[in-house]
């Protein structure tokens, strides 16, 4: 796993100032949200800049230079026919590519649009739906150009992100842990929400790594980063129901941030056909 | 048997403090009684009970002004024991060459545990097994746990999920105390398992307790054994749960358990930990950290590229498995302690004492092969 | 929100110190295994280490963390240490990209070893598949050490194909020095072309050939698990008993201690109680999936 560094041994031993690797930050259909968390990283930004070369990012500097790039962060889904053709290119570009955020992983909460039709909806939306130029589905990087990395989350936890970076530049990938929330919430000793009020909850099913932010300010957990280790999706929405959710609530839950993640969403699919179900998923 | 009035108490943890103990005890927290830091006697949860079932805790107001009128919330000892993480050390990279400095152990504060319930204080005697009856002791913990005074509380209110009784735990301190109290209306009785214990008793002002004092706590604690909210058949445990490792209850379990591993975060006695490096941009120091790991992730069987229990099931019937039988194996003693908190904390309300009676009850079910 | 966490990142002491290690020479053995061979870096390790056959370290990469590598170097040398490691994960990934005189962390020795002692008056078999050539092959430079020790010995060895048969890049030249040594070797590979001189097919299909004589044999398996329990089958139904035949588990391990619980195998810690385990030790356990 040397692609970040292969061009540029980034340790230092060799004599001479070693090329350091050559990092863009692209964003697609997203909210800035995860490049955010870079740009403020403040004096951790300074240790990165020390360790790369960042040589594109639209978002914090006006000049930008060609690839190739030894490293491609990017951020946002395909959602519109322009994108479909820029990840290609940020792809070729790039030796090593690392997608960030639910947008980019899942195709974020503007996927939503997935499960309804189309053209009623930019209909009902927009005065002018001609002026509208976009796909039909809002889609994850994955599903259109190999990924080498994915960071999950809404946005992207920074520490995750800075030490996945870390991980690379010592020429290995980071490790990546499938625990839930529950996980993290434990370790720091939040008071389940679950338990102790009844609050629906999406930890136990979601993935770490934003250090459970929401169950530590005592609200449930809303899986903005994605599903964990395969999950039980049908036991936790027949908890949500025993909890006072309706069945279409319930399930809602998961339609969110990433419901176009597969394992919730065919999870649902999966609980939808279980006995005394009648409902489908639209 | 003696006997220490509510000033009583404080004037005992006042002189801890003095010492320079860090007093850590029951306060309420988020509608929850956690275990915390405390300064005095007043921060413990006076007047407060619990409720307390599978996949729910509720607190509740009682019609007294006990400070110890709760069985627990999801803290044991071992959040402070075996914290959830520990920097083990640090690995220096400087022009190629490795530095692995032997760690110092950090100065640790001394700590005075209040009202640990007796099912915690078996916990820690189990940990202890692990942490410091192995082949290679870890200093840390064995410095925590020697640096370590504790308050244990008999229990006369457990809780719904409680099964110390069953798992001859509870509901009376008999380890690893130095000093048990019993709470009453008006004090505590108290009992000294210790010298230190014994002398801190005198110097906080206690007193012979009487016979009707001593008869009251006798009476309270028999009344915990009938009140206790479980129970468990722990007859031939290690050998029910070996020869079932095909019973079909498995697999209706994992269709219910959501892996999220909650009730081995607050089981007061799982020790498995992952141990993981976190790097710094300049990869130059490498941090070593001890993290609290679950036996029901996915990656914790990682073996050459592949895991070895990939289904819910196997994760289960391993941790189940493992708590009530294999730990027999290695470590001489029951893995549970009969707490009852993997089943409050669960999500879902999955109970261990149901799931190992629905075993026996069909002791030697074989679950068919799917398209048989 | 006050929050319990007086704990967070407390510095405690290691309870096993790492030594560092240098690599001097590496081996490609196949296309995505080699051996590193190393040296502890201070005199007074080199001096203080010494292992048995079948024990393994926990090798340690800068920043990617520690995996446990069976030594597969000669336990009468110890001072030149080898590991024998498939790119497999995170951590073994890494290894490809060592290069010499890089330096990695060691911690061991650590586990069960093989039972030379029990094997001694009889006969040794040493059966090997794939990778699981790499911890046993400690026990075969024992064994040649000590020939006088043994009746026959014999080792087997099977291999997807020649190119990942290890330690043997000039197989003739070594099975010519094992014979002179009073060593019968018999290798196979599950797919060959006819330039392979040797046997076609599993490794079991050696066990005929090898007229092995079961009152008198103690046999040491080691491969993927699968591999294992056939093996044994061949063994036990030739009339071997069951605390004859030793086998050599693999698990997760982050400790090597007894402490992370990650290497259980039901009741055993693979990290301590093995990873070798006489085969009534663990023949309930190997019959069950995911355990």
């Amino acid at each position: 796993m040397s692609a970040v560094q292969a061009d540029a041994r980034a340790d230092g031993r060799e004599a001479g100032a070693p090329a350091r690797p050559r990092v863009a930050v692209f964003k697609l259909s997203s909210c800035d949200g995860c490049q955010l968390q870079l740009l403020d990283a403040e004096e951790a930004l300074l240790e990165l800049a020390g360790a790369v070369d960042i040589v594109l990012f639209r978002e914090a500097r006006g000049r930008s230079e060609p690839g190739p790039y030894d490293l491609a962060i990017v951020e946002g889904s395909i959602s519109t026919p322009r994108q479909l053709e820029e990840i290609k290119e940020i792809r070729a570009s790039a030796r090593f590519l690392i997608a960030v955020g639910a947008c980019a992983l899942s195709g974020g909460i503007q996927a939503l649009r997935n499960a309804v039709e189309y053209g009623d909806t930019v209909a009902r939306v927009y005065p002018t739906p001609a002026y509208v130029r976009a796909l039909a589905t809002s889609t994850p990087v994955s599903d259109h150009v190999r990924v080498d990395l994915e960071l999950p989350g809404c946005p992207v936890d920074r520490g995750q992100l800075l030490g996945a970076l870390a991980a690379l530049l010592g020429g290995h990938l980071p490790r990546r842990s499938t625990a839930p929330v529950c996980a993290e919430c434990k370790r720091r000793g939040y008071v389940c929400v679950v338990v102790a009020r009844g609050e629906p909850c999406l930890g136990p099913v979601t993935n770490t790594g934003c250090g459970a932010i929401c169950p530590g300010m005592g609200r449930g957990c809303y899986g903005c980063f994605g599903p964990s280790q395969p999950p039980n999706v049908a036991a936790l929405v027949r908890r949500f129901e025993e909890l006072g959710d309706a069945p279409e609530r319930a399930r809602d839950r998961f339609r969110l941030i990433t419901s176009s993640a597969p394992a919730f969403r065919d999870g649902l699919a999966a609980s939808a056909g279980e006995p005394g179900r009648t409902e489908v998923t639209p | 048997m003696r006997f220490l009035d509510r000033e009583g108490l404080g004037s005992l943890l006042a002189r801890l403090v003095a010492e320079g103990y860090e007093l850590i005890g029951p306060t309420v927290r988020d509608g929850t009684i956690v275990l915390d830091r405390i300064e005095a006697v007043d921060d413990l949860p006076a007047g407060v009970g619990e409720v307390e079932g599978p996949g729910t805790y509720r607190l509740v107001r009682r019609d007294d002004r006990r400070v110890f009128g709760f069985a627990h919330g999801p803290d044991a000892g071992k959040r402070f024991l075996f914290p959830s993480s520990e920097v083990l050390g640090t690995i220096g990279r400087r022009n190629g060459h490795l530095t692995a400095p032997p760690a110092e152990a950090g100065a640790e504060g001394r700590r005075a545990f209040v009202g640990l319930r007796p099912c915690d204080l078996h916990a820690i005697e189990v940990q202890d097994r692990v942490f410091r009856g192995g082949p290679e002791p870890d200093a840390a913990y064995a410095a925590r746990r020697d640096g370590a005074f504790v308050i244990g509380v008999n229990c006369t209110a457990p809780g719904g999920t409680c099964f110390c009784d069953s798992m001859g735990t509870g509901p009376v301190c008999t380890v690893g105390f130095d000093v048990a109290l019993t709470e009453l209306d008006h004090g505590f009785l108290a009992t000294a398992g210790t010298a230190r214990g014994g002398d801190l008793l005198e110097e906080a002002g206690s007193r012979e307790a009487t016979p009707g004092e001593a008869a009251e706590g006798h009476r309270l604690l028999a009344n915990a054994r009938v009140h206790m909210g479980r129970s468990l058949d722990t007859s031939d445990l290690p050998g029910l749960l070996y020869r079932n490792r095909r019973h079909p209850r498995w697999a209706d379990v994992a269709e219910r358990c959501l892996a999220c591993g909650n009730c081995t975060s607050v089981c007061p006695t799982c020790f498995c930990h992952d141990v993981v490096d976190d790097v710094d941009l300049a990869g130059e120091t490498a941090t070593r950290v001890r993290e609290w790991a679950s036996c029901f992730s996915v990656e914790f069987s990682h073996t050459a590229g592949m895991e070895v229990r990939t289904s819910r099931e196997a994760r289960y019937r391993q941790w189940l498995t493992h708590k009530f039988a294999s730990w027999i194996d290695q470590f001489g003693t029951s893995g549970c302690v009969g707490c009852g908190r993997c089943i409050t904390w669960c999500p879902v309300g999955i109970d261990v004492t149901e799931e190992v009676a629905a075993i026996r009850a069909d002791d030697g079910a074989v679950a068919l092969e799917v398209g048989a | 929100m006050n929050v319990v966490a007086p704990d967070l990142h407390r510095e405690r002491a290691e309870a096993v110190p790492m030594r560092i290690a240098v690599v001097r020479r590496i081996v490609q053995e196949t296309p995505d295994t080699a051996t590193y061979w190393m040296n502890l870096r201070r005199r007074a390790d080199r001096l203080a280490y010494s292992f048995a056959p079948g024990q393994f370290n926990m090798v340690y990469v800068f920043g990617a963390g520690e995996v446990p590598i069976s030594i597969s170097s000669d336990p009468a040398r110890p001072t030149c240490l080898a590991h024998t490691v498939r790119a497999t994960g995170r951590v073994t990934n890494l290894f490809p990209s060592l290069s010499l005189g890089d330096e990695i962390g060691v911690r061991g020795p650590f586990g069960r070893p093989w039972p030379m002692r029990e094997a001694a008056g009889g006969d040794l078999v040493i059966v090997a598949g794939g990778l699981g050539f790499a911890p046993v092959r400690p026990a075969l430079y024992a064994a040649m050490r000590n020939r006088a020790h043994y009746r026959r010995v014999i080792i087997m060895v099977g291999a997807r194909g020649p190119q990942h048969m290890l330690f043997a890049r000039r197989l003739g030249t070594w099975t010519h020095t094992l014979r002179a040594r009073g060593v019968e070797p018999h290798l196979t590979v599950d797919i060959a072309d006819d330039a392979w001189p040797y046997g076609h097919g599993v490794v079991t299909t050696l066990f005929d050939p090898a007229h092995l004589d079961p009152r008198m044999t103690t046999a040491f398996v080691c491969g993927p698990e699968i591999m294992m329990r056939f093996a044994v089958h061949e063994l036990l139904e030739r009339g071997m008993g069951t605390h004859r035949i030793y086998v050599s588990m693999e698990r997760n391990m982050q400790c090597a201690a007894r402490m992370c619980g990650h290497c259980q195998l039901g009741p055993a810690f693979v990290c301590a109680d093995g990873p070798v385990f006489r085969y009534d030790e663990v023949a309930e356990l190997l019959e069950e999936e995911e355990l």
